[in-house]
């Protein structure tokens, strides 16, 4: 199980928890998981979502690993100028 | 130059050679985007909204299309309907469909053999609108009695009772506030407005495009992603990606304004309704009116402090306006806000909110100056009131590694501790200042990113390298790419020469934005230039007959890996590349990846300000930048960026801002009368380069792009407002405003 942290608006689609633990070896199966078991989500998730593992900042990056021990947290899709 | 030590010993990366497209600059070779032009190409000009908000009832183009002279007209319908919003919102801003939503919203076009005629054809274009009621400022039109932008595009995160204007919300942080501000020894609450400010390139959008009738479609224009240009014209002209090839020209500053597209497929629709090709140039005046500013802001700011300066808790809510389109802007804002920080408590609340305004573009950091600049305000404020040094509460509460950020994620190695000391240490932080001067500080962050990246690298058989590119060059990244291409080769840097592809030439590259380039491209090129060099030492080894696991790349030469493999006289890249024929045909390396690992960059700025108590006139008389910039491939390009988001974010602090009347029109749409700062407005900014390596990338590469935009609003305003002894709480600063606060009370 991969523990992940949501940004606050998320929290209200997982019963306001700030944490959730899903099933996932890597960045897909992560998000699938959790429009799975929080369909709420799922808006947000389709229109794009990064993620911080261990503390690097990925986006639209399906096969990057993760470990059960890695620190996960959601971030909106980043942008820049 | 500050330096840290590195595993690698460089010996061209961190040099300064002159810059490759400076000769073409300064002499007017240079193309940029109005300077394309092709045989019987026609003139376009649009015709832009007179109203903030209103109906169209009615466009009739019969008496432009009878002048002589015009060879087409269109309007939104000539562009195909987008099913995806994202798309949808485009082709609305590009061609109006059955509303205007800002003054200046293009509502049709015409192509005619000449300006004149384009312009007299323009005025024979009747539209019958209806007006309807606007709103500008964003607390305005989040009330519940707001006229409505576009109603249904709240996302799902706003909760109910807001006005249909609010369009996104968004929370960030961790600990429990409530504990934090009982713990405080003071708490500052204060609220924040700043004005849209534009990126102010100096060259308008420009774009030549040429459809013919089988299909295929070339186009050269301004941007900062060629590929972003050719998927958006492709989908709303319906061409296939592959039939729309789209160039890049040399580009007059973007500053994130031009990865947007305003006016390519409108050109696109006239050339192919015309048969000609059809050049369009937007003036000033529809640059400011019709392409995107930066957000306009109202932010509420708490924040506790204990005795000795340790931050207790602190507390954000940003309202974000992006003009008449959703966006998402006020998260990044919202999750910059108390980045710098190490804190135990902290929430971020965005909201964004549709106006009557052009639909914002990116601009450096977008979202991170306005968040920054209200949260570093009321840190100084509270320096002031528990009179400790800025400097010191700032390395007291410093974000370091291992501090859980305000954002979520835990940093790694970051350099906000190493760039705070070295301003403390240096010579501006304790000099001496005058009556009516003040001396202001700001801490600043910004994510970088990498993104998709694609690098040929091709060893000609001279000897010579081209690289080959997609990213347009807004910061000088050809001549770091060749400083990188050179350094792992191992061939002079003048051998190298980097170009920038177009569409068809390259696989897809994502915009120039998010500081990715000199991270990303130089990433993927090193990663072809390991590629080329596997491929020389495949040469060499059959050359002289031994195993191609036994030949290794050293100095720009292949050569035995040791004894084992033979005796054989080193081979250089010139010499490969000489029998690259007889060996198996011509060399190149390739690279492709979604880079990651960019890695957070922090700077700080330091600013004296002289204000004139009579007229309210401020003078920037010292201004330093410290920033981790991680390797710095070419020091000059550094510099330059860092004095670049300076000089910009002073702009942003005491001048600029977009003014509307209270028909909602623009009145200030040009140079005249925003006013950025120019030469004599400003002392030498004085940088200082901290080289935090950055473990992500083989050379330790930062983005450092956008950074330094994100603190001078702070600095600048901590500088003023200490200065006159009046704390400032608006942006811009302009000299009526200061002259308020110092005659009020």
């Amino acid at each position: 199980m991969v523990a992940v942290t949501l940004w606050g608006t998320m929290r209200q689609y997982a019963d306001g928890r700030k944490t959730v633990e899903v099933e996932a070896t890597n960045f897909k199966e992560l998000c699938d998981a959790l429009v799975s078991h929080y369909p709420g989500m799922k808006p947000q998730i389709e229109r794009g979502v990064s993620m911080a593992i261990d503390g690097l900042i990925y986006k639209e990056a399906w096969f990057t690993p993760i470990s059960p021990t890695s620190e996960v947290v959601l971030m909106p899709f980043m942008q820049g100028g | 130059m500050n330096q840290v030590p590195h595993i690698r010993k460089f010996k061209q990366v961190g040099t300064r050679p002159a810059r490759p497209d400076g000769d073409d600059k300064v002499t007017g070779r240079a193309l940029y985007g109005a300077d394309a032009s092709a045989p019987g190409m026609l003139i376009g000009v649009i015709l832009r909204s007179p109203h903030a908000h209103a109906e169209i009832l009615s466009i009739d183009v019969s008496a432009a299309l009878a002048h002589g002279g015009v060879k087409a007209v269109v309007t939104g319908a000539d562009l195909v309907a987008q099913d995806e919003e994202f798309l949808r919102d485009i082709q609305e801003n590009c061609l109006a469909l059955k509303r205007v939503l800002y003054d200046g919203h293009a509502v049709a076009a015409v192509a005619a053999l000449t300006a004149k005629a384009a312009q007299e054809a323009l005025k024979l274009i009747k539209v019958e609108y209806c007006a309807l009621p606007h709103v500008i400022e964003v607390d305005d039109a989040m009330a519940t009695d707001a006229p409505i932008v576009q109603g249904g595009r709240a996302l799902e995160n706003v909760p109910a009772g807001f006005s249909q204007n609010v369009t996104y919300h968004c929370a960030f942080g961790h600990g429990d506030l409530d504990a934090g501000f009982a713990k405080a020894q003071h708490i500052v609450s204060r609220s924040f407005k700043t004005a849209a400010t534009h990126q102010g390139y100096i060259e308008p959008h420009a774009c030549l495009a040429q459809m013919t009738t089988d299909g295929k479609a070339e186009l050269w224009c301004c941007t900062q992603g060629q590929y972003n240009v050719r998927d958006v014209c492709a989908a709303l002209l319906g061409l296939e990606g592959s039939q729309l090839r789209v160039t890049a020209s040399e580009i007059g500053g973007g500053f994130g304004g031009k990865t947007n597209v305003f006016i390519e497929p409108v050109a696109l629709a006239l050339s192919r309704k015309s048969g000609r090709p059809v050049k369009l140039v937007m003036s000033r005046s529809e640059v400011f009116r019709a392409t995107g500013p930066t957000v306009s802001s109202s932010m509420d700011v708490k924040i506790g402090m204990a005795r000795d300066g340790k931050i207790t808790a602190g507390h954000a809510e940003l309202r974000y306006s992006g003009g008449a389109f959703p966006n998402e802007t006020v998260s990044m804002g919202a999750q910059s806000a108390f980045a710098s920080y190490d804190l135990a408590a902290v929430e971020t609340l965005g909201w964004n909110v549709l106006t009557n305004r052009p639909k914002e573009a990116a601009y450096r950091a977008p979202g991170a100056p306005m968040a920054i600049y209200a949260v570093e305000s009321v840190v100084d404020e509270l320096c002031q009131i528990l009179r400790l040094d800025p400097i010191d509460v700032r390395l007291k509460n410093a974000a370091r590694k291992g501090t859980k950020s305000s954002y979520g994620p835990t940093f790694d190695d970051v350099g906000l501790v190493a760039t705070l000391e070295s301003a403390k240490a240096h010579p501006h932080y304790s000099a001496p200042l005058g009556p009516n001067q003040g001396r202001g500080l700001s801490a600043g962050f910004w994510f970088n990113f990498g993104g998709n990246t694609c690098v040929s690298l091709n060893v000609n058989t001279d000897g010579t390298v081209s690289v080959i590119e997609g990213n347009p060059d807004i910061g000088g990244s050809r001549a770091s790419i060749s400083l990188m291409a050179a350094e792992e080769l191992g061939v002079p840097y003048e051998k190298v020469r980097t170009i920038i592809a177009d569409t068809a030439s390259l696989g897809h590259n994502d915009i120039t934005d998010g500081s990715r380039v000199t991270f990303s491209v130089g990433l993927a090129t090193i990663k072809a230039a390991q590629d080329a060099i596997q491929k020389m030492c495949g040469r060499a080894a059959q050359i002289w007959g031994i195993d191609p696991d036994a030949v290794m790349w050293e100095n720009g030469a292949a050569m035995p890996a040791g004894e084992n493999a033979g005796k054989f006289p080193p081979m250089s890249l010139a010499d490969i590349a000489a029998v690259a024929f007889e060996t198996g045909g011509p060399i190149a390396g390739h690279f492709e990846v979604n880079a990651d690992g960019a890695g957070v960059s922090f700077g700080v700025h330091l600013c004296d300000a002289e204000v004139d108590p009579e007229t309210g006139a401020t003078k920037i008389l010292r201004y330093t930048v410290f920033q981790d910039a991680g390797r710095a491939v070419h020091p000059s390009y550094v510099e330059g960026q860092m004095q670049g988001g300076a000089v910009q974010g002073i702009g942003w602090a005491l001048n600029e801002e977009y003014i509307y009347g209270k028909d909602g029109c623009l009145q200030n749409a040009g140079f005249l009368d925003y006013r950025i700062p120019v030469a004599s407005d400003l002392p030498n900014i004085d940088t200082v380069i901290l080289e935090i390596p950055n473990p992500g990338h083989p050379y330790g590469v930062r983005g450092v792009g956008e950074t330094p935009i994100v603190p001078p609003l702070g600095a600048v305003s901590n500088a003023v407002s200490r200065a006159i002894g009046k704390r400032l709480s608006q942006l811009p600063m302009s000299p009526p405003r200061i002259l308020h606060a110092i005659l009020k009370d």
